[in-house]
């Protein structure tokens, strides 16, 4: 429009808004872009508003990070408190804690702001998290969709960052404890955690540098790079379009929902403020981390209840779970003149680095069993893919059972139960609880697909109990109407790939590989219905209801 | 020095050696513990309250504990335990215990003031031991930042920062301090019941003690100063939080923000 507008004699808006409006439009080319915008469509679904919860709590924490980094100072240069909570009067501290403490009571709406940013960075995580396991369960990660994947478990990572980053900050005794357990993670690493830890402290822990160099990390280098990463990751949302759930008229080719302008504009926009009202009433009505309770940084005294924040909870449960010398073996060995703490090595690194691998290679593994490379706009129901549904809950088991080990004192004191007997639980849990759920998961998942299956061949089961004139007694099955029937057999199913030779003919061993997983993904599928087998199953429902009474409600 | 090496084979030279370790050790541990002896202000009993004690004692406790507190292989001897635990037990209704388990339960009191100091007055006539605190000591009134200090220090690791208590081994557990009067929380520190460890004057001194009942009296009576304080467990119950409550109503709009109006 704007390009060849200049031929035209010039329009000339008749307010003064619309000369403005006209005047920018004319320069930026901005009705160009809102036309292109507006008319987005995005398909209705709850379950698709979890990213756009990630998103407005990230808004939120750079708002209300802004307001605390005002009044905070990253120092560790020691200081009296001087401010008006007596309990701490005159105690000696870092200046970042009396800072912190100064934030909570002394400056006005201080505190409020403070339980807003702390809050919001703990929905952050959250709503990161349910986004993602939305994402893997319909399969949204499929191709073209693999790298925002990537992308978006990069910023699950960056999220854990920005929050550990901050947690630290206050300098206080929790903070402190578990910044401790961080450095004994870092010096765990053989033959360089000692070097990287010095550098990272400034020399031996706790120093004097690492509060403000993780303020740096905190308020410049993560959240830049969160913001990055979001943009990467809208930029692909808006290239790829948005995935929607199967249904009649919705196909891989298209999108069916509601344009963006206006009424999703709208109800995007309502949604921030409701976030931001969800999160101002918990800030206001709930205490979060307060710092005054667990006084200044001591390396000496730990305070029962120390845990991290939730989503560095697994690996401090990992680290719980660990023990220290199992069947006799002591973890903790002295090789070549080094000791090697391999009770702290491995449970922080390991159950770690195997989900997050496992994170983020998924689109690729299963790219690979299933050879389909296909683009994939319809979302899978988790039923339909038992297998990786299957997988997913594995996974998702095995994180809780790290999760809820970091809350094993908890745990012991609030259902009366012995520290101890936690423990081994959840030692035990923590190898087979994701085999029993993987296989109950994808036991569950095939018996609804078959239930999908007999629902979609012989209808609804409508209770009503007819005798036959021979005395037989059936029940009536009501037939579904063809929406509903579709959302029950208009699924793919993928099958076994048995292993194919390659262009030289010959069956590699990869191959070989590839086609047992591919087995053990499918074997035990469940098809969808076909279309000859409804026509044989509605025929057979036909007559035999027809022969009952001279059907009236159950033709179709 | 001559005589000395020459009886040093003697046959009786290692009695003799064993004897005189075994005194010089005793020695000093008694003179160690006396001087570490938790001294409070000693409440005066009469013959009458020590008496009446004894028989509360032999109808209530001496089952577990013995006839004249001298203990069986259901429980210890309360020789020398003093008053104050006397105190502690049963008047929060630890004692009598209602079953064995990890560690006696706190349960509503079995006996009134009167009694509890009768029986007190009685373990006390056994044997030395930490007396009953004054009120001076108990009241508050010391420095409550140097109280908690010494709370963050001494008892957060079992009771938590906030006092909200914390898990032991095994089943135990160190309890929540809201609400155990000063007196109580003294004599805990003083003769360490269950399994608390003791704290002695020569830890803690009285002044202390008084500092750190001080301290959580006040944040007590201050309260959370930002909100429901979601039982000052700490992470674990603010991630609770936002995940069920936080995440729960999130949802809830979500849902109402993608329903039609059918």
């Amino acid at each position: 429009m704007s390009a060849t507008s200049t031929a035209e004699p010039a329009f000339v808006a008749k307010t003064k808004a619309g000369r403005f409006t006209d005047f920018v439009d004319s320069r930026v080319g901005g009705s160009g872009i809102l036309r292109e915008f507006g008319r987005k469509v995005f398909p209705d679904h709850w379950s698709f508003m979890f990213g756009e919860v990630a998103l407005y709590s990230f808004v939120i924490l750079l708002l209300s990070g802004t307001f605390l980094t005002f009044f905070f100072d990253p120092s560790m240069a020691e200081t009296h408190y001087d401010g008006s909570y007596t309990p701490l009067k005159g105690v000696e501290m870092s200046v970042a804690y009396s800072s912190s403490l100064n934030i909570s009571f002394d400056i006005r709406g201080g505190l409020f702001m403070r339980q807003v940013h702390h809050w919001a960075a703990l929905l952050f995580v959250a709503s990161v998290a349910v986004h993602m396991l939305r994402v893997f369960f319909t399969g949204a990660f499929r191709r073209p969709r693999e790298m925002n994947w990537v992308v978006g478990s990069v910023l699950l990572i960056l999220a854990m960052a920005a929050g550990f980053t901050g947690y630290s900050l206050p300098d206080d005794l929790l903070s402190g404890n578990g910044l401790r357990i961080i450095d004994g993670v870092i010096k765990s690493i053989p033959v360089i955690g000692t070097y990287i830890s010095f550098f990272l402290f400034g020399g031996e822990f706790p120093g004097t540098a690492i509060i403000s160099r993780l303020y740096t990390l905190h308020i410049l280098l993560v959240p830049a790079m969160i913001l990055l990463m979001i943009v990467l990751h809208l930029f692909m949302v808006v290239i790829h379009k948005h995935t929607q759930y199967p249904g009649p008229g919705r196909n891989d080719n298209n999108v069916v929902g509601y344009p963006l302008g206006p009424v999703y504009a709208a109800k995007a926009g309502g949604f921030f403020f409701i976030v931001f009202g969800v999160l101002a009433l918990m800030a206001a009505f709930f205490t979060i981390n307060p710092i005054w309770n667990y006084g200044p940084y001591d390396p000496s005294p730990v305070s029962a209840g120390t845990q991290p924040d939730w989503y560095i909870g697994f690996v401090d449960g990992a680290l719980r779970l660990m023990p220290g010398n199992p069947f006799g073996w002591h973890v903790e060995q002295v090789w070549f003149g080094h000791v090697f703490t391999f009770n702290v090595l491995l449970p922080a690194l390991v159950p770690a680095g195997i989900l997050f691998t496992v994170m983020f290679t998924y689109p690729w593994i299963e790219r690979w069993v299933t050879k389909d490379d296909r683009e994939h706009h319809v979302l899978d129901r988790p039923r339909n893919a038992p297998t990786r549904t299957a997988i997913g809950v594995a996974g998702f088991v095995w994180y809780c059972v790290m999760w809820a080990a970091a809350g094993s004192d908890l745990i012991a004191t609030h259902f009366h139960v012995s520290l101890n007997d936690v423990t081994y639980w959840l030692r035990a849990l923590f190898f087979i609880g994701p085999i029993i759920g993987f296989i109950v998961t994808k036991r569950v998942a095939l018996a609804l697909q078959r239930k999908d299956r007999e629902i979609a061949l012989h209808g609804r089961e409508t209770g009503r109990i007819v005798r036959l004139p021979h005395g037989e007694f059936i029940e009536v099955h009501a037939p579904l109407d063809e929406y509903k029937r579709y959302k029950l057999v208009g699924f793919e199913s993928p099958q076994v790939i048995p292993a194919q030779p390659n262009e030289h003919g010959v069956v590699t061993r990869k191959e070989k590989r590839r086609a047992f997983l591919s087995r053990w993904f499918f074997e035990d599928r469940v098809a969808p219905a076909t279309p000859a087998e409804l026509e044989a199953a509605h025929g057979h429902g036909h007559e035999a209801v027809e022969a009952a009474e001279g059907s009236k409600s159950l033709t179709h | 020095m001559k005589a000395l090496s020459q009886k040093r084979r003697h046959p009786l030279a290692a009695i003799a050696l064993l004897l005189m370790g075994l005194l010089v050790t005793g020695g000093l541990y008694a003179a160690a513990t006396s001087m570490n002896e938790a001294k409070a202000s000693t409440t005066t009993a009469s013959a009458s309250d020590v008496e009446e004690g004894g028989k509360l004692f032999a109808a209530n406790c001496a089952t577990c504990h013995g006839m004249g507190a001298s203990g069986s292989k259901d429980g210890p001897s309360l020789v020398g335990v003093g008053a104050a635990a006397v105190d502690f037990q049963v008047g929060t209704g630890r004692m009598p215990m209602q079953m064995n388990g990890p560690q006696a339960m706190k349960k509503p009191v079995q006996f009134n003031e009167q009694q509890t100091s009768q029986l007190a007055a009685y373990v006390a006539s056994l044997g030395a031991g930490p007396a009953i605190p004054a009120d001076d000591l108990t009241n508050g009134g010391g420095d409550a930042a140097k109280g908690g200090e010494l709370f963050r220090t001494n008892c957060a690791m079992c009771h938590n920062a906030a006092a909200a208590g914390g898990a032991l081994t095994q089943g135990k557990f160190a309890p929540a301090l809201a609400d155990v009067t000063g007196k109580h929380i003294y004599e805990a520190m003083a003769t360490g019941p269950q399994n608390m460890p003791v704290f002695n004057d020569a830890n803690i001194s009285p002044e202390g003690k008084k500092d750190i009942i001080t301290f959580l009296k006040q944040i007590e009576t201050t309260g959370s100063p930002g909100g429901a304080d979601l039982g000052s467990l700490g992470p674990v119950a603010e991630g609770l939080f936002v995940w069920v409550a936080g995440l729960g109503v999130i949802i809830a709009f979500t849902i109402w923000l993608t329903s039609r109006t059918s």
